[in-house]
């Protein structure tokens, strides 16, 4: 059984198309990467994976480890394990991100039966991933994402998904806003949870990303389909060539 | 911050858990309200005349404001007229008048304060807190009371205090809320029946956290206590107070009184978590909450902080106060008030500037759920005299769904130019990208609402005493069930 499968996937937002029949599966371990142009619907996809409200599926089906996704609340697909990264992370005021990361995490634990995790066995594991992720100490009291920078506010998704430990992450442009020294330090988190066990979706404009995360499998997304699959090197290819000229390539 | 969102979500699956009725045999007078009924409390209470007679003129001026209408009606609330002689003003469970030791009281209401979390035996209290329980109308325990006498505190019930310490009682009652007050104020100068009585002296900073808890049990009774604390010069104490009733359909008055003086040098912090029955979902029954609460910082370098979390009452009308007499004294107001279904509140608070230098912080945090309306009304004045006087005022409301409202009303009244006044207004929605974002993380929809409150309430949180803050945060959670599909 592979971990998710996406069949003829239709999804409409304000009775306009955006997702046009989208097939993809993705096997634990694999890491995925989907590219397009802007306005191809990759965001679309990501926040349907996630159980956004607001966007209605007109056709299609999607399971994730032979369940239903498309019948699962947003907490049920997170607890079930799909993790996305926003591309726009939001601010929590007054919740300090410590304490809003475990209860997080113990939200999780609690849906798969197992004991809830106290404040003094949680410090040592966030402390790890704050050093993996190059974060500062001080974040740990910080209200989520309030008055943290661009940068920050994405390494800070890095690092949920870092402790939360998801089956399948989906990064959402993960890298839009990053210089180059935070680009490595997000890829040496998302590299340090690649395993047999864990999947990703890497949603991205641009190459630089996956030179550092270096992905099983590219899509091309482009006007609600995925109208190429490849290896990495179709990633290159695209980064030489452009969009354009793909767009008109038949599936 | 260490709610457990279990027990949050336990909470929040009840409804009202506190509604229960306790089953004790009770004294009450007749109902209604005319001078006889006066004396028949006062000689209950086996008064000096002193009491009696300020009870007196008190009624006499609130049956002239009640032929008057004078009733307030400036508030932003709507209920339909009370009929003041449909009510009882005085029920009592029935007892032996002095209680030598807890032993001796009903078990019935020992088990009510269990119930409710409140144990009054002292091995079974938490460290630090002494518990004064006022059941109706009457106080009928007050534990620690020996400990803190060898201190020189007095803490106790009212009628005990006009008993034992009339001379005290009587050079300070109303002198910060006169008889003449306002209707409310006026009507509970006349019947009230008990509360608490604090004093601590010069130099003595009090160890334990004082509580009282007020409980209303019986029917078509008004629950009038009133509240004397004093702190003499260079005195330190750290009051709370909580409050529950029985659900009941009908609408029941609470016309409370407190007043605080603080002299020279003198410090007290008041907190109050008030969860009085607020009616059902439709808006039935739910207590009408109408109560004066003033402090005087009559002293230099005095101070006074208020902390309040109002969650319950079918209606609130509230506006602890501060009158900043002495210079460099100090006011503070710290609040949140939720309001869900159908309840209404009316809640803010009054600075008066008299002395130099005084100083005062206002922050008020409004949550509007449900149909319910929530209005902050507050005033600052800086009187001619106050020079260098200081206002800072944070006033920020959190609408959840969109058939509640969020009103402000500040008054700032300025008679002294060398005044600095600083006044930040907010009003938000829960966004959907915020619940989103959440839930995502694997909170459910409630969880994730009483995240997203607690963040918003956490300055005045940071306000309360450790056990009260836990208690205040779960009990929004409760407020706040069925507020979001």
């Amino acid at each position: 059984m592979s971990l998710l499968e996406i069949k003829n996937l239709h999804v409409s937002v304000d009775h306009h198309e955006i997702l046009k029949g989208i097939d993809l599966v993705v096997n634990a371990g694999e890491v995925h990467s989907i590219m397009g142009p802007n306005g191809s619907g990759k965001s679309t996809l990501a926040q349907v994976l996630a159980r956004r409200e607001a966007y209605a599926v007109t056709d299609g089906q999607i399971l994730f480890q032979g369940k239903d996704l498309l019948a699962m609340k947003p907490e049920e697909a997170a607890c079930e394990g799909i993790f996305l990264a926003f591309q726009y992370p939001v601010e929590i005021p007054g919740i300090g991100n410590a304490y809003f990361l475990r209860s997080a995490l113990n939200a999780i634990r609690k849906y798969h039966g197992q004991d809830e995790m106290d404040a003094m066995d949680f410090l040592p594991l966030f402390r790890e991933k704050l050093k993996l992720l190059d974060m500062d100490e001080k974040l740990m009291n910080r209200s989520v994402n309030e008055s943290f920078s661009g940068g920050e506010k994405k390494r800070n998704e890095i690092l949920q998904m870092s402790i939360l430990q998801p089956k399948l992450a989906i990064l959402d442009e993960t890298d839009s806003g990053l210089d180059i020294d935070a680009l490595k330090i997000v890829a040496k988190g998302v590299n340090a949870m690649r395993s047999p066990d864990h999947a990703m979706i890497v949603v991205t404009h641009y190459q630089r990303l996956l030179n550092e995360i270096v992905p099983d499998f590219v899509h091309v997304l482009a006007n609600g389909r995925i109208v190429r699959s490849g290896g990495p090197e179709l990633a290159l290819e695209l980064e030489a060539k452009g969009y354009a000229e793909l767009e008109t390539v038949p599936a | 911050m260490s709610t457990n969102v279990d027990t949050i979500r336990d909470l929040a699956e009840r409804e009202y858990k506190w509604g229960f009725i306790t089953d004790i045999e009770e004294e009450r007078v007749p109902k209604g309200l005319n001078e006889d009924i006066i004396r028949l409390i006062s000689a209950k209470k086996g008064e000096p005349q002193f009491m009696l007679d300020w009870r007196l003129k008190a009624y006499r001026h609130w049956a002239s404001l009640e032929k008057a209408a004078a009733e307030p009606k400036w508030a932003n609330v709507k209920y339909p007229p009370i009929n003041y002689q449909d009510i009882t003003y005085y029920s009592a469970p029935k007892q032996k008048p002095k209680l030598e030791n807890l032993d001796e009281l009903d078990p019935e209401i020992l088990r009510t304060y269990e119930k409710l979390g409140i144990p009054l035996q002292e091995q079974k209290m938490l460290a630090g807190v002494a518990v004064d329980a006022v059941f109706d109308s009457v106080s009928v325990a007050t534990t620690f009371k020996s400990k803190l006498a060898a201190m020189g505190i007095v803490f106790c019930s009212f009628s005990e205090a006009v008993r034992n310490h009339p001379d005290l009682v009587e050079k300070y009652l109303g002198s910060v809320v006169p008889y003449t007050d306002n209707f409310f104020a006026t009507l509970n100068s006349a019947v009230f029946s008990d509360g608490s009585f604090v004093y601590v002296p010069k130099g003595v900073r009090c160890p334990l956290e004082l509580s009282t808890y007020f409980r209303i049990n019986a029917a078509e009774t008004g629950q009038f206590e009133r509240t004397l604390i004093i702190a003499d010069e260079g005195a330190y104490v750290s009051y709370l107070e909580g409050c529950t009733a029985p659900i009941r359909d009908e609408n029941q008055l609470h016309a409370a009184v407190v007043e605080l003086i603080a002299l020279d040098n003198a410090q007290i912090k008041y907190s109050t978590v008030q969860n009085w029955y607020p009616g059902d979902k439709q808006g039935k029954g739910g207590i009408y909450n109408f109560v004066t609460k003033r402090g005087s910082c009559r002293g230099v370098n005095s101070k006074i902080s208020w902390t309040q979390v109002e969650t319950g009452s079918a209606i609130t009308w509230k506006y602890p106060s501060c009158i900043l007499q002495g210079d460099n004294s100090v006011g503070e107001f710290y609040s949140v008030a939720l309001t869900n279904n159908y309840q209404q509140a009316d809640t803010g608070t009054k600075m008066i500037h008299i002395g130099k230098n005084t100083r005062s912080t206002i922050v008020s945090k409004g949550i509007s759920a449900g149909h319910g309306q929530n209005t902050y009304r507050g005033q600052v004045k800086i009187l001619k005299g106050a020079t260098g006087a200081r206002n800072y005022t944070q006033c920020d409301s959190l609408l959840i769904g969109d058939r509640c409202g969020a009103h402000t009303f500040p008054y700032i009244d300025v008679r002294n130019s060398s005044a600095r006044m600083e006044h930040e207004a907010s009003t938000s929605k829960i966004g959907e990208d915020q619940m989103f974002y959440l839930r995502q993380r694997g909170l459910t929809t409630e969880d994730a609402v009483s995240m997203i409150v607690n963040g918003f309430c956490k300055r005045v949180f940071r306000e309360l005493p450790m056990e009260f803050a836990v208690e205040a945060q779960k009990l929004l959670s409760v407020s706040l069930e069925g507020s979001v599909g």
